[in-house]
């Protein structure tokens, strides 16, 4: 809940006495997120993270995606593959018929200080060792903690208007788009009035995240159950068959990866305490500044 | 303001503490997890989504309602044989030198007739043919074409007692993958299912795939499909069904050989 504007007690006070002499002040503190915002936000990340590793530990024990309803295994979309060199072994990433060598992080890498054939590193996994049955109970658990969680989140974003207030961009923000560029390439974040509501790359961002990449994640995620399939088979049309989702759910999940690395960075270099803390408190300082 | 802005661009110490915070913790999280996987009561708090889904899914599917049939055009070329798929098993290796000729379908447990059924005996029951889509636990799916009898038909005839709750399978193949180091005996391959998914239309034991006597690679001369579930719960190599009421004194208890291993009794997800 971005517009609602209060002075928290701590800051309340020197202002006031500062009001005398000087002239108005504008408050200092600002609650920049609601509590559900907050809860919803740290069990989602929480989730997010839980939900990726075990889904790379799902991945690796058949790393190949495919379009259609089933598999042509001599030909799939993507491929972690592990093969014979000259020296050794060496691991092969091929995307849309193009090979890399990815030797070391996909393919093969080292496991307990040896070279071994792996899809994603045991670092990246839960478990870190090969464990579909386990990484599958990880993962069905989480994937019910997220739904049930982003549907608390969704129903309040509508009922109490956080999403038409804070993350719909009016056309004026829209057309300031060029600008909010240049100013985020030039690491330049706005501060006081203007860090009250998120700029307008931040808007687009958190919609992509909140109305398309998740929910393709949770969708793509649910045409994969043969059980879901049968009782809603329009998923199987929706998204061109069963393997053609289980691609999509793998690109919404790197599609949510590099979200998550953008807007790491930027709660970096965008003042990370004061980020973390309205994150955490829901109070962001909005600096002093006379008006 | 641009001066508070670079301030907080300087604090590079800060924010490499922060970094190596944030991966010392995530290291610590991570062999956590491995931890937490191998703890009993963790496992079961985990597992308890299965139980979520399986009540989930059984509302959402009711009893009846069909798993996507595909069309002749759909029929994988290369339908992929996974688990056992050539059994070296003296019995097993018998019965396929002679055809199948002398081997029997055991129907046995709670029920009020017991039956021994040969193939010609079950081709003689009324069949189904079905093309569907099965989906592996690793994630690839292929297409095929199934004939078979529907296991209602059989339990039918063999009258069901009351306190039935389960149909367990019993197969002919010997899979052990060695992760079960304190078992020295080989493990015959064993699964079950609800009285619900057998009742169901779709889940017939196959004689037939694409339109050919079923072959050894996928589970001749008998093999059970459950359209509405993954492969590892569709048994190959049949060859006696047993009623039961509980599946707690089934080998390990969970109900099928890789539900032993650490899989969901349910699979339909």
């Amino acid at each position: 809940m971005l517009a609602r504007e209060m002075t928290s007690p701590a800051a309340a006070a020197p202002e006031r006495r500062s009001l005398a002499r000087d002239p108005p002040v504008e408050p200092r503190w600002f609650r920049r997120h609601s509590g559900l915002v907050r809860v919803t936000h740290w069990v989602n990340a929480l989730c997010f993270i839980l939900l990726l590793m075990s889904g790379l530990q799902i991945f690796n024990a058949h790393p190949a995606l495919y379009i259609g309803a089933q598999s042509d295994f001599e030909h799939p979309t993507i491929s972690i593959s592990a093969r014979r060199a000259d020296h050794g072994i060496k691991g092969e990433t091929m995307l849309f018929g193009h090979a890399f060598d990815t030797t070391g992080v996909l393919g093969v890498s080292t496991t307990d200080g040896q070279l071994t054939p792996r899809a994603f590193p045991s670092w990246s996994t839960i478990p870190s060792y090969q464990d579909l049955a386990t990484g599958r109970r990880w993962h069905f658990f989480f994937a019910w903690l997220l739904v049930l969680n982003g549907l608390a989140y969704f129903i309040f974003g509508f009922a109490s208007r956080h999403f038409r207030r804070d993350l719909l961009p009016s056309p004026a923000e829209l057309r300031h788009i060029g600008a909010d560029i240049i100013e985020h390439l030039r690491l330049r974040f706005p501060r006081g009035e203007a860090a009250k509501r998120y700029n307008v790359l931040q808007q687009l961002a958190y919609l992509a995240v909140v109305f398309v990449l998740f929910p393709l994640v949770v969708l793509t995620g649910l045409t994969m159950s043969p059980g879901i399939d049968t009782a809603v088979p329009q998923l199987l049309f929706v998204f061109g068959g069963r393997q053609t989702a289980r691609l999509i759910h793998f690109l919404a999940a790197s599609g949510l990866v590099i979200f998550v690395i953008v807007h790491l960075a930027m709660v970096l270099v965008s003042g990370v305490w004061n980020n973390i803390r309205s994150m955490i408190t829901g109070w962001y300082d909005l600096g002093k500044q006379p008006r | 303001m641009k001066m508070r802005d670079a301030s907080f661009i300087g604090k590079a110490p800060h924010r490499r503490g922060f970094l190596a915070a944030a991966l010392s913790l995530g290291g610590f999280t991570l062999s956590g997890c491995d931890r937490v996987s191998n703890e009993p009561h963790a496992r079961s708090l985990l597992g308890a989504a299965n139980a979520l889904t399986y009540r989930v899914q059984r509302f959402l599917l009711g009893a009846h309602r069909l798993a996507p049939e595909y069309g002749e055009a759909d029929i994988s070329p290369v339908f992929r044989a996974n688990g056992s798929t050539d059994p070296q098993d003296d019995e097993y290796l018998d019965l396929a030198d002679n055809d199948f000729a002398d081997w029997r379908l055991k129907v046995d447990g709670l029920v009020e007739h017991e039956l021994s059924l040969s193939l010609e005996d079950l081709r003689a029951l009324p069949s189904r043919t079905q093309i569907t889509r099965h989906d592996c636990v690793e994630g690839w799916s292929c297409i095929g074409k199934w004939t078979g009898v529907p296991l209602a038909e059989i339990l039918s005839r063999a009258v069901i007692k009351p306190q039935a709750r389960y149909v367990v399978f019993h197969c002919a193949d010997t899979l052990n993958d060695g992760s079960l180091s304190d078992d020295p005996e080989s493990i015959r391959y064993y699964e079950s299912i609800d009285l619900i998914d057998a009742a169901h239309p779709q889940t017939i034991l196959a004689y037939e795939m694409n339109g050919k006597t079923l072959d050894i690679a996928h589970g001749a001369p008998l093999r059970l499909r459950l359209e509405r579930q993954l492969g590892y719960k569709m048994a190959k190599y049949v060859t006696r069904i047993e009623l039961v009421r509980s599946l707690a004194g089934l080998h390990g208890g969970n109900g099928g050989y890789w539900e032993d291993r650490g899989y969901e009794w349910y699979a339909g997800i």
